[in-house]
């Protein structure tokens, strides 16, 4: 195994990140930018090639995914709730299923990670310094991915799939105009701002995922083979 | 850390700290009770009540799902549903908000449970301080006596069973409870609490809690300015004075 993991600030208690072994991958982008496909592909690239994988992803935690979800959608969540909320379902998957898979020699291929949180959270006007502690809870990952597609992409691939925006990837609690596809796109440029403005302090590779799914497949296969050889 | 005072809010904040049995609700109970019946604007707020997040902390506690680093995080949201809802808006719009526990509960508890300091301060700090925080002191002991004579069977978390602390819940309890109160005592000065001598009478403490509050903020500037309004169906009863009459024009309008 190479470079040992660390924890980006203080970790969780008693738990030493130098046994945590496996490797922890992680695939950030908007819905509709193909991370949930490549995902998928991976898991069984990996496991044909006989590597055990655990996935993790976002509001999937045993503890507060449904009363997350119940409070999206009764609409009632101002955003510091929001972002601690979020770090509560993240933190439970994290101490129940990614720390546990490390320390077994895993991958961890996670659905979205803190990145995502935080752009969320900054683009809602939370103080990225604030949010750098709340998080300094999670482990480096070894390698992240965010698969870039343009807004204008983004919308039409969403409604082809399910003929509708969703409300928060919308970023309709932001009030950025009350027309659901500008307020979409308008919410999307925020969030890849925010990415921009996070890889500056967290290290993670830009994907363009405008291309189609094998050649972006292509692409994390040969990271992640390189990876692995270390 | 700022108070509400300090961030220009019209409303003040007073909050009650201490150990499960120190007689902090009791104390503030009487102080809201005395608060309403002289006509100010008054709201309670009592930690980990937030119905957003209540149920998923039950479940937590319930299934014993909870680490130092969830049980923090889960209490913290909680704490921000109250925090945005509720407490910024009543204190905008010129309330007088009591607390029941504050940020230093989370301050005091989650650090015992081996969370870090500057995390959990880091977390909460979106929060202004109280603008009167009293920190009810009992020996002990007495606080101990008072929580396991009325409650004989003590809670997974709340007995810090989760530290591995003793085997024996009671045992767990004692030093849990202990170290919860040497944090409190170590930030005591920082935060400045007002230390009240819980082992005195309800009475004598609740004079002496009025008095400072009365000290502290003056309260004639938060009564309201007329009694509350009417609810409307009582409104329009009293209203009513020729019913029929009435009636038909309301048909006509």
């Amino acid at each position: 195994m190479s470079k040992p993991h660390r924890f980006y600030g203080h970790g969780i208690p008693r738990v030493n990140s130098e046994e945590l072994g496996g490797k922890l991958i992680v695939v950030e982008g908007a819905d509709g930018s193909g991370r949930s496909t490549q995902i998928a592909e991976l898991v069984t690239w990996l496991e044909t090639s006989g590597r055990a994988t655990v996935q993790v992803g976002l509001k999937r935690s045993t503890l507060v995914s449904e009363e997350l979800e119940r409070a999206q959608q009764g609409n009632v969540l101002s955003r510091t709730t929001l972002a601690l909320f979020y770090a509560t379902d993240f933190a439970d998957q994290l101490e129940n299923l990614i720390l546990p898979a490390l320390k077994s020699g895993f991958i961890v291929l996670a659905d979205r990670y803190i990145y995502t949180l935080m752009a969320r959270d900054m683009v809602r006007g939370m103080n990225e310094a604030w949010l750098k502690n709340l998080y300094g809870i999670a482990p480096e990952p070894d390698a992240v991915f965010y698969l870039s597609v343009e807004p204008q992409e983004l919308v039409q691939r969403n409604l082809a799939k399910t003929a509708t925006l969703d409300y928060w990837e919308s970023g309709m609690d932001l009030g950025l105009s009350r027309d659901m596809f500008d307020s979409f796109l308008k919410y999307q440029t925020a969030m890849g701002e925010s990415f921009r403005k996070l890889q500056k302090s967290y290290d993670f590779e830009i994907i363009d995922a405008n291309r189609s799914v094998l050649s972006v497949t292509k692409e994390l296969r040969k990271k992640i083979s390189a990876l692995l050889a270390d | 850390m700022k108070t509400f005072a300090e961030s220009q809010f019209p409303g003040r904040l007073v909050a009650v700290e201490g150990l499960d049995g120190s007689g902090k609700s009791t104390q503030i109970y009487l102080l809201k009770r005395w608060l309403e019946a002289e006509g100010t604007k008054v709201y309670f707020s009592e930690w980990n009540s937030s119905e957003l997040v209540k149920s998923a902390t039950s479940k937590g506690k319930k299934r014993e799902l909870l680490t130092p680093t969830t049980f923090s995080l889960i209490h913290a949201t909680d704490f921000a549903d109250r925090y945005e809802r509720h407490l910024v808006p009543l204190l905008r719009a010129g309330y007088i908000v009591l607390c029941d526990r504050y940020v230093f509960t989370a301050f005091a508890r989650d650090v015992t449970r081996g969370c870090p300091p500057d995390w959990v301060r880091g977390n909460y700090s979106f929060a202004c301080v109280p603008d009167l925080t009293m920190f009810f002191k009992a020996d002990l002991d007495v606080s101990l006596n008072r929580i396991l004579e009325g409650r004989p069977k003590l809670k997974f978390f709340e007995a810090g069973m989760d530290l591995r602390l003793s085997n024996d819940p009671y045992e767990s309890f004692k030093i849990f409870q202990g170290r919860i109160l040497d944090q409190y005592l170590a930030m005591s000065k920082e935060f400045k609490f007002v230390i009240i001598d819980a082992n005195e009478p309800v009475e004598k403490q609740q004079v002496i809690v009025r008095k400072l509050v009365s000290d502290r903020i003056d309260l004639d500037q938060f009564k309201r300015r007329s009694p509350l309004p009417l609810p409307p169906a009582l409104r329009r009863e009293r209203e009513y004075v020729e019913p029929e009459e009435e009636k038909d024009e309301d048909k006509t309008a």
